[in-house]
């Protein structure tokens, strides 16, 4: 029988020679670069006299200082222990992880004081306990090095220290009162906290003719806009992806990074799960420019330019009867998908939702049109609560750009956002903010917009401050302090309150008391700050809207009328890093993206045809071209001229990009206006990643547009990107499954038949014992607990929240660019992501990979030390303090998930130049930024940092699996350790990762393992016995899916 | 034969060298910062935010009516009964408060009892600042096991025996004797050994047989390659022994910022080891008591008025000293009765500062322990990992805290195990399916910490 092919790059693709060869050198060791040694040191007379007299020094002499005393080791308590800490216990609090506009109600992990670690809140009814990437890396911003320590003011082209917050407030007052009658704007990102908004309308009621003005970098104006003219209100309704049997998406990354992606991977899991073995599932079609996260989960997906977004939606709504007319589409394979998608929609009125990426009002309108075509109003689309995620209007600031440019703003106060970076013209931005008499920053760090400000007022971070979210409306969630404030900061809602010269002018009294009021009483405020969240009773059902439809009396000429060009870039948020404000959190860099797998940096995402015209790489065509370009990490860089303004990038080939469509994503490049204080101001982690796309977007009169026509050529230079999935690939090897729905339900044993096969000859004759009979090594017993995981690849979105869950969980290293580009990168858990079917618009699977605890595991029985073995739980057990680092056990391990610590990741400071080796490759500045005292305080303190020269890998979170068991064996019920969560299994917001225990048939891991038709291990039919098991995936497609393709 | 090393004594021999250079440089990475302790983070949460968050409570379950149990574990650490402590003593109770429910009264809530009863009144005039605990757990009938433990109670006759030479005090060691021995024994071998060859050469010289000079013993290859390989494997074992060695601090006794007397306060005042070091029952650390917690008492008890204690050079120490030095530690006025006023706004009474303790008993930062783990769940007393701690003044590591010293007691101890027919042990076990079908057919009779995966790596290290 004939497997699907999966491939993770053109190297595999092709299966050329030096992919082969790249994929048997698993850890990219070459020779050390002695060229780079200075020439002094190999042509020095008698190096090996002297090189046995330092060596019989050094080590005489690190024998006798680091031998022959016990050092003196303090046990210090406290002078008054608080009475709910206990040294070594947990405490847990609700709060709400917000940035810009974004809030996830989530609980934070505390140990001795110090949040380590953030998890969703169950409670909380709009995520349902998930979270994602940049939720979980959030609680490592606290412990940012680059934060600002006081109160600053401008001197000359530095800073100063301000002594106290009043000798602040009088300056700052000084310069608003002597501004001449010029008004004061506040400039914030999108506010949704209920208290914020009142303390600034306390703020402008006191300063008349001052405004508010709210900028989102990346925001959603054009939805504002559309449904201002469409149903007379200014603002988002919500969506119900769960609601939706057919969902179309032009171009919304809604599980990426679209307005609430938590919520609605949530949604969108909740309609993809497959319920008591029947496979009845959502149809998700999906029209993008180039591969998005959630274009890559879609069953059908179809590639447009850009500047088509409009054409497509228009062919849409007039195939589904609205009367507009359809400029001509000439694709015909775009052609064919919005037939399916008019048919899918009209088939399912009532029952489908339409959303759109788009910044244009226009084509929002347009999608308008179609949503009340096909009924999703008051079904799908409730207008009853809106979502508060994004209210900022691109318009504004750019009248607030020229305003400060003809000397009409008589002080600007900044509050979470950076216009100087993320503005389209940021260089204009920043000398009309000269212009302005009085500016302050209330940002966390020296970032591009505070170091043009005069005064500086940092504010807390969110695990440090008070406040309150209203994400929809009606919906609130609450934030409470973790830890005492770490540097000299105030509550930006404080300053507000005393120049406002408010009668309460402490932020957190005001909040108290505006809770106590609104929830009646101190017992009820107490109550709801333990919960979290505040949220109406459920069961309200949807409100339909009043739709106008005005604002298509002219959207459909507009929208149709949009200009490209034959060759036109579009810019995109990554999951990751997003709109560039959590830039320098070393976590969210080092994560690959989920789609190109590269991290540390941006890139000119294009097609492998387009890759072929613009550097004369034929990557599909050529084995030696795909060589070329996969096995370096070096790739050529382009040159792209949009709007007059350039920008050099290394490519990407990724198939699924449209052959005219460069894409590009923002949020990189963060870069002080001087270079030398990069480093020290914007920080070491988001100095020199990538460069900055926003001056790529321009102003179109009402909204920024994110695309354009472009001109592109080929340089001399090549740039190095670190990309993870050129290596730890499967080989060919079957490692995933999946089909479409409709073969599935003719014959369900028929998607795992070849497996079972195979098994099957494996076994001795006569025998249907696979565990026991296909194999010369003995069984062990597991008398007790057995652990076991499952993961859903049908549920899985690739959204990469479990990595970094992992990450903070088990003190993983960050090992920086350089390290990953040789193959050294440390996540315990990966999402390999495969491409399959046709090279230029493939399918996409995501598969998460982490050590499997092999019950007859390959790497416990090569281990010459023993430093690795089997525990009578099913854990396979790696003893950092035995390993001797031969290596031999990742050599062995066929899933390749077994990481060595190459270099010194979490000592570098405790030598001088310890990371500065003669010869070799460098560390990048990250690791210093993560040894650093400040940021080591995340580190879990139940897990062991590991050094050099040691193995590790995935333990099952075995911390969290001993404290289960103890808390068990205290209370002495064995239900308490049924269903444990690993880190990764409680960041998942599909809950498509299970944990528990096996050897219990309640659990929930044993409930889904019982069906078997879509249960499989990974390499089972080699009997390692691995006791992670994945289930099947589904794609709900009339395509061929699975083993019909050679 | 007994040989001791003590690291400092290390030949250095160049294996060794190079070995102990990788083992060195293995554990100061190991020892980096894995497990960093409290002190770092003391200062975020002095100013914590108390009143806000969740208070977890915990209660301390009796279990039996015993008296002197529960005499020990809720009234001990303020009360004896025979003499005044921080709080009066108790015997001779009934002839000064009134009869019937005034005791129960008193016990569950002294505070409204010092609002409306004149007794009560007259008691916290008499032993004022310091306020009786109330207990609202206590049931009558277990008061009343504690007041007849405090009637009948009888002081020991006899104080126990010995200081802290007690434990580990050296046995009669005959090395010496041994050691002469076997060197007069290779003596008299050597001398043997000459008159033998001396013999020889004569018969042959007698018999005609012509020999070679006679090769000196000490150029004798046999003896110089046997000499060499004696000196290679005694060298070698002791170079063994100490590196095993190296790192453990077996009977570590290290002087204390205060000289803070354990016999005086778990042996001869009987304060329940949980009193202080409350963290045993719930987490991994045991705890060193906060300074507030030494001065629920010691607002109270503010002299030594006990036995002479002797430090172990023969000097005597000023119990009272002692205590002075705490109330500087705990910024308290012994003269007025009260803690020096915060002048400097910092939220602690002014010259109140943590008292910085020698850590004696140290694990590797990669090795987990957890102390409710062995006190809750395994139920071991704390003396068998800490020694007689009641008869210890200064503290000293009793234990010496190496693997093979945890793996012993794992492989040997019996866990709680649940019996199916009487319903006795922990109920956790009862998913240990296999183990009660073998304890059933008779293969085994008891299950062990090492029977459950307790000998297993990632027990203890992850």
């Amino acid at each position: 029988m004939s497997q699907n092919k999966y491939w993770g790059n053109f190297g595999q693709l092709s299966e050329s020679d030096a992919s082969k060869k790249a994929a048997k050198n698993e850890f990219g060791e070459d020779l050390l670069p002695l060229e780079e040694m200075s020439k002094g040191t190999l042509d020095t007379k008698t190096p090996r006299r002297d090189f046995l007299k330092y060596l019989g020094f050094s080590t005489a002499a690190a024998a006798l200082a680091a031998s022959c005393k016990t050092p003196v080791r303090k046990a210090i308590p406290y002078l008054h222990k608080p009475d709910d800490v206990t040294p070594g216990i947990a405490n847990y609090y609700a709060s709400t992880y917000v940035s810009g506009g974004d809030a996830v109600s989530v609980i934070v992990k505390q140990r001795e004081g110090r949040p380590i670690k953030v998890e969703g809140n169950t409670r909380s009814s709009i995520t349902g306990g998930g979270t994602n990437a940049r939720t979980q890396a959030s609680v490592l911003d606290l412990y940012d090095t680059s934060r600002l320590r006081h109160p600053l003011q401008k001197s000359g082209d530095d800073f100063k220290e301000v002594t106290s917050f009043d000798a602040f407030d009088k300056m700052v007052l000084d310069g608003i009162n002597n501004t001449g009658g010029k008004p004061v704007v506040l400039l914030t990102s999108s506010i949704n906290s209920p208290t914020t908004r009142e303390v600034i309308a306390g703020f402008l009621a006191k300063y008349p003719g001052s405004r508010h003005v709210q900028y989102d970098a990346f925001g959603n104006s054009a939805m504002l806009l559309a449904n201002e003219k469409d149903y007379g209100k200014r603002f988002i309704p919500s969506y119900h992806f769960e609601k939706a049997k057919v969902i179309v998406s032009l171009g919304a990354d809604f599980l990426g990074t679209w307005i609430s992606p938590v919520e609605f991977t949530v949604q969108y899991a909740k309609g993809r799960k497959v319920v008591d073995k029947k496979p009845v599932l959502s149809r998700h079609i999906h029209f993008e420019s180039f591969m998005s996260l959630t274009g890559s989960n879609a069953d059908d997906r179809f590639m447009h330019k850009p500047s088509e977004t409009g054409a497509v939606a228009l062919a849409l709504l007039n195939k589904l009867g609205g009367n507009v007319s359809a400029p001509s589409i000439s694709d015909a394979g775009l052609k064919k998908g919005i037939d399916l998608a008019a048919s899918q929609l009209s088939a399912n009125k009532g029952e489908a939702l339409v959303v759109c990426g788009s910044n244009d009002p226009a084509i929002q309108s347009i999608v308008n049109a179609i949503n009340e075509a096909i009924g999703a109003n008051g079904t799908t689309i409730d207008h009853g609560v809106s979502l508060n995620y994004r209210l900022g209007i691109d318009a504004d600031i750019v009248t607030l750009a020229n305003d400060m440019a003809a000397g009409n703003v008589g002080a600007l106060l900044v509050y979470d956002c950076n216009p100087v970076y993320s503005y389209t013209d940021g260089k204009k931005f920043a000398e009309a903010m000269a212009k302005v008499p009085v500016t302050v920053s209330f940002n966390g760090t020296m970032d591009e917009t505070t170091e043009q400000c005069k005064y500086i007022s940092s504010s807390h971070h969110w695990l440090e401050s008070f406040g309150d979210a209203e994400p929809k409306t009606g919906y609130f969630s609450l934030i409470q302090p973790l830890i005492n404030p770490l540097f000299k900061t105030r509550p930006f809602q404080t300053a507000l309150l005393k120049w406002s010269a408010a009668t309460v002018d402490d932020y957190d009294v005001f909040f108290k008391s505006y809770w106590e009021n609104k929830l009646g009483g101190e017992t009820n405020y107490y109550k709801a700050l333990q919960d979290g969240i505040i949220e109406p009773a459920e069961g309200a059902s949807f409100v339909t809207g009043s739709y106008s439809g005005a604002g298509m009396a002219d959207a459909a000429s507009k929208a149709g009328a949009t200009k490209g060009g034959n060759l036109e870039i579009v810019m995109y948020e990554k999951v990751g890093v997003g709109n560039g404000a959590q830039a320098n959190n070393p976590w969210l860099q080092e994560l690959p993206d989920p789609v190109s797998k590269v991290t540390w940096d941006n890139y000119a995402m294009i097609s492998p045809a387009l890759a072929k015209t613009l550097t004369g790489l034929d990557v599909l065509g050529h084995q030696r071209d795909a060589d070329n370009y996969e096995v370096h990490p070096e790739k050529p860089v382009i040159k792209i001229t949009a709007n007059n303004k350039t920008i050099e990038l290394p490519v990407m080939i990724l198939p699924g990009v449209h052959p005219n469509t460069i894409a590009v994503a923002i949020g990189y490049g963060r870069q002080s206006a001087n270079a030398d204080k990069s480093i020290e101001r914007i920080g070491r982690s988001a100095t020199g990643a990538g460069k900055n796309a926003y001056p790529l977007l321009s102003f179109n009169g009402v909204t920024f547009t994110r695309f354009a026509g472009v001109t592109a050529e080929k340089t001399a230079t090549k740039y190095k990107l670190a990309q993870t999935q050129v290596h730890n690939y499967a080989e060919g090897r079957p490692v995933f499954y999946e089909t479409n729905v409709a073969d599935y339900k003719k014959n369900p044993k028929k998607l795992l038949s070849h497996i079972r096969q195979e098994k099957l000859n494996t076994t001795a004759n006569g025998s249907t014992d696979f565990v026991k009979d296909a194999t010369i090594y003995p069984t062990h017993d597991k008398p007790g607990i057995k652990w076991g995981m499952s993961i859903d690849l049908n549920a899985c979105t690739g959204c990469a929240a479990c990595v970094i869950a992992c990450n903070a969980e088990n003190n993983i290293s960050v090992v920086g660019k350089n390290e990953v580009a040789r193959f050294h990168d440390m996540h315990w858990m990966r999402i390999d992501r495969y491409f399959t079917g046709d090279p230029n618009n493939p399918n996409v699977v995501y598969q998460p990979m982490l050590c499997q605890h092999c019950d007859n595991a390959p790497c416990e029985n090569v281990c010459p030390v023993a430093a690795t073995n089997h525990s009578s739980e099913g854990l396979n057990q790696m003893a950092y303090n035995r390993c001797i680092g031969t290596r031999y056990c990742a050599n062995n391990c066929p899933y390749k998930v077994r990481r060595f610590n190459w270099m010194d990741y979490n000592g570098s400071d405790s030598f001088k130049d310890n990371q500065r080796p003669m010869i070799g490759s460098l560390l990048n500045e990250v690791t210093e930024q993560m040894n650093d005292d400040l940021t080591r305080m995340v580190l879990n303190p139940d897990v062991t940092v590991r050094s050099r020269g040691v193995m590790e890998k995935c333990s099952f979170c075995v911390q969290r699996l001993q404290e289960s068991k103890l808390e068990a064996k205290k209370e002495q019920d064995p239900s308490m350790v049924r269903n444990v969560q690993t880190a990764c299994a409680q960041a998942c917001p599909t809950q498509s990762i299970v944990f528990g225990n096996v050897n219990d048939p309640k659990s929930d891991v044993s409930k889904i393992r019982k069906d078997t038709n879509r249960s499989f291990y990974v390499l089972e039919q080699i009997h390692t016995l691995p006791n992670i098991n994945y289930m099947a995936k589904f794609r709900n497609t009339e395509r061929a899916i699975g083993d019909h393709e050679a | 034969m007994s040989i001791t090393v003590e690291p400092k004594k290390i030949k250095f021999c160049w294996n060794f060298v190079i070995f102990l250079y990788y083992v060195c440089t293995r554990i100061r990475n190991f020892s980096t910062l894995a497990r960093t302790d409290m002190s770092e983070y003391k200062k975020l949460f002095n100013k914590s935010f108390a009143s806000l968050l969740l208070v977890l409570m915990f209660s301390f379950p009796v279990i039996a009516q015993d008296g002197e149990a529960l005499f020990k574990a809720n009234c001990a650490n303020c009360h004896k009964p025979d003499a005044d402590f921080t709080g009066p003593a108790l015997q001779g109770w009934r002839t000064r408060v009134p009869e019937g429910d005034w005791i129960y009264n008193w016990i569950h809530s002294p505070a409204k009892m010092i609002e409306t009863d004149k007794t009560a009144k007259e008691i916290f005039e008499k032993w004022k600042p310091t306020v009786m605990t109330p207990f609202p757990q206590l049931t009558h009938e277990e008061i009343d096991a504690i007041m007849k433990y405090v009637d009948d109670y009888a002081p020991p006759s006899a104080a126990p025996a010995g200081g802290v030479a007690a434990v580990g005090a050296p046995q009669s060691d005959n090395t010496l004797l041994y050691g002469i021995l076997t060197l007069v024994l290779a003596l008299v071998a050597l001398i043997l050994l000459q008159v033998n060859s001396n013999l020889r050469k004569l018969a042959d010289e007698k018999e005609g047989i012509k020999r070679g000079e006679p090769v000196p013993f000490y150029k004798n290859k046999t003896y110089l390659m046997a000499g060499i390989l004696i000196l290679f494997g005694v060298g070698g074992y002791y170079t063994i022994n100490a590196a095993i060695g190296l790192g453990r601090q077996k009977s570590y006794m290290p002087t204390q910022p205060i000289y803070y007397s354990h016999k005086v306060h778990a042996g001869v005042n009987q304060i329940s080891c949980l009193y202080c070091h409350g963290g045993a029952q719930f987490g991994k650390q045991a705890n060193i008591p906060s300074v507030n917690v030494c001065m629920n008492c010691h607002m109270a008890v503010k002299e030594y008025k006990g036995d002479p204690i002797i430090r172990e050079d023969g000097i005597q120490v000023d119990g009272t000293k002692e205590i002075q030095k705490l109330y500087s530690y705990a910024g308290w006025n012994p003269e007025t009765n009260s803690y020096n006023a915060d002048k400097n706004g910092d939220g602690q009474p002014d010259g109140a500062r943590p008292i910085e303790w020698v850590r004696i008993h140290n694990l590797p930062d990669h090795v987990y322990f957890n102390h409710s783990q062995h006190v809750v769940v395994g139920k071991q007393q704390c003396q068998t990992c800490h020694g007689n701690i009641q008869d210890m003044n200064e503290v000293y590591q009793f234990a010496d805290l190496s693997m093979g010293w945890c793996v012993n007691c794992h492989r040997d101890t019996k866990v709680d195990f649940l019996n199916r027919e009487t319903g006795e042990g922990n109920r956790f076990y009862s998913i240990y399916e296999k183990f009660h079908q073998d304890i059933k057919d008779k293969k085994m009779d008891s299950v062990t910490v090492g029977n459950i995966g307790g000998t297993e790596c990632q027990k203890c290290h992850y």
